[in-house]
């Protein structure tokens, strides 16, 4: 470790030959990560494997082949169960990722459970995959969508959050760990609250799930949502963690192989949970992957992964704060690896190109957050975001690249 | 081996000038014509307006906010299309396309393209291209008095 609570990069980047490639004859600096993350040799080669010797469908085969194929799926979700401590492995509901898990709850809880005159509560906070998918059940059902605003700082206001539920909405849907800001968010108080009032809790862990210890029992959420390639298994990955006496009483949300029982010509009764919810033929291959990054992200704990990627946090606000017209947004305090920030009046685009130039990829724009960017009073920022496999050289890139951008539109103070 | 795109070709010094106090910035009260564009992805956003009389673009006013190549290049179309026959604004569009189009080697001729033809920078810069040709859809959308808002992001890029 060269500096406190840094982990030993140089063997983690060993891992991601993808970080071995060049950009214009530099070193790739990965910062996108909130975006999706690099995928490890393990993970890679836990697919492969999985083809070279295990591929067949699931759940429907009586030959060896395919019973090997079902338990590789079925260790996989059990896997994800023990990762975030669900209650049961059939509480886990593997996914595309968070959008389609949230939606699902939507489609089928929501539509179920919420009335025309009902309130459904989400935050300023919420990427839009935890905020449309509840637009289009409110506008459907004839409900009201309420939305918990945030304090200058980008956390979540909890004197509003209480207004809200005063409401007592049916359903309450906040992220663990903001996108955009990197907020962390006191979930397991959020849900207390909520489910104080009434509600049910969505949690959506998109940003949480790789980069801190999850603990859904802890939390005490009914729903929570989680993609697997935003901590480095494929894309197409992901998981419905649930509790389980709700996914029995819920109606299915897709139609098709699998998710029946008996089937007559009119009528079908419903597989037992979690197959209920995986109509048609899982993505094996993702969810074999993604027991794999579990396993790679175990091996290092991710209490050293958080650490790392605050401290890195840490370091670049540091850094980017000391460039003269840079303003960093988000909460000083309960922060995830996540930097967001503007320089002056470049633009954020404009910032980003300069950046790649460098080697350096960041992400511009309003990160799928647009009611929140327009409660900050900007229309884009850039944002730095960070993983296992990033080091102090990636933030010194970075922070050199800024300020290459200031030069070049004039930014620098005479 | 490609020869590195420079970023003082993309960010040259009428485009940084044009960004900082973009000329026509303002409404148009009584436009005869008027567009959208919109590239939502980006955020980058202009509102065009326009009066237009026998033919002739009289007028010309832009709005929005965005980075600074559609800032500029919305500036600086306005600059070239004021005052000129709508047929000649045609041209301008179609050649300023081309120039975008064209691969790096391609021309940028000064000759048709006056102080447009910086923008050939862009070409080197692929995800950029769209920053450039934004205002000069939602220029044709106008002229077309086309409802629909513009936009130049397509789901390939």
């Amino acid at each position: 470790m060269s500096r406190t609570g840094l982990l030993d990069t140089a063997r983690v980047r060993g891992d991601f030959p993808i970080l071995a490639r060049e950009v214009r004859g530099r070193r790739l600096v990965y910062l996108d990560n909130a975006a999706t993350t690099q995928k490890p040799r393990q993970v890679l080669a836990a697919i492969l494997e999985y083809y070279h010797t295990t591929n067949a469908n699931v759940h429907r085969g009586a030959y060896d082949l395919a019973v090997r194929a079902t338990s590789a799926y079925e260790a996989a979700r059990g896997r994800v169960a023990r990762f975030v401590n669900a209650w049961a492995p059939e509480a886990v509901v593997f996914t595309r990722g968070t959008t389609e898990a949230i939606n699902l709850v939507a489609g089928s809880y929501g539509r179920a459970a919420v009335r025309s005159g009902d309130t459904v509560v989400v935050t300023a906070l919420d990427h839009h995959s935890n905020l449309i998918p509840w637009q289009l059940l409110c506008q459907a059902q004839g409900a009201t969508l309420r939305m918990v605003e945030v304090t200058p700082d980008g956390r979540i206001d909890l004197s509003d959050f209480g207004a809200a539920l005063e409401r007592r909405p049916k359903i309450v849907a906040f992220p663990y760990v903001s996108n955009a800001l990197g907020t962390v968010t006191p979930a397991a108080q959020l849900s207390r609250l909520a489910h104080a009032a009434g509600a049910v809790v969505v949690v959506d862990g998109a940003q949480s799930t790789p980069h801190l210890r999850v603990d859904v029992q802890q939390l005490d959420c009914d729903f929570y949502a989680l993609s697997g390639h935003k901590m480095l298994a494929p894309m197409g990955s992901g998981a419905l963690v649930a509790k389980p006496a709700l996914l029995e009483a819920m109606p299915p949300y897709h139609g098709g192989g699998e998710m029946i029982s008996r089937v007559w010509d009119d009528h079908a009764t419903w597989n037992q949970i979690p197959h209920k919810f995986e109509a048609g033929t899982p993505n094996v291959e993702a969810a074999v992957g993604l027991a794999a990054a579990i396993d790679y992200l175990e091996a290092i704990g991710l209490e050293r992964v958080a650490e790392h990627e605050q401290a890195l946090a840490r370091l670049a606000i540091d850094r980017l704060s000391g460039i003269d017209g840079v303003t960093v947004y988000g909460p000083a305090d309960h922060r995830a690896g996540v930097v967001a920030f503007n320089y002056g009046d470049v633009h954020p685009h404009d910032l980003a190109t300069i950046l790649d130039h460098d080697g350096v990829c960041v992400r511009a724009g309003h990160h799928c957050t647009q009611p929140l960017m327009r409660r900050l009073n900007v229309a884009a920022t850039a944002r730095a975001s960070f993983y296992v496999y990033n080091d102090v050289d990636d933030i010194d890139a970075l922070a050199g690249a800024v300020v290459k951008a200031g030069a070049i539109f004039g930014q620098v103070p005479a | 081996m490609s020869v590195l795109p420079d970023l003082r070709d993309l960010y040259q010094q009428i485009i940084i000038e044009h960004n900082r106090a973009p000329r026509n910035f303002r409404a148009l009260p009584g436009a005869s014509h008027t567009a959208e564009g919109n590239n939502p992805l980006c955020g980058d956003r202009i509102t065009l307006e326009l009066q237009v009389e026998d033919g002739v673009i009289r007028d010309i006013g832009f709005q929005g906010r965005g980075c600074a190549i559609s800032q500029a290049a919305a500036s600086l179309m306005t600059t070239a299309v004021k005052g000129k026959p709508v047929a000649q604004a045609d041209t301008l569009f179609h050649a300023f396309h081309d120039m975008l189009m064209s691969g790096t080697d391609g021309p940028a001729d000064p000759a048709v393209l006056g102080k447009l033809a910086a923008f050939g920078g862009v070409r080197a810069f692929p995800a950029r291209v769209k920053c450039a040709s934004l205002p000069w859809h939602t220029l044709r959308a106008a002229l077309e008095q086309r409802p629909k808002p513009v936009t130049t992001e397509s789901p390939n890029e």
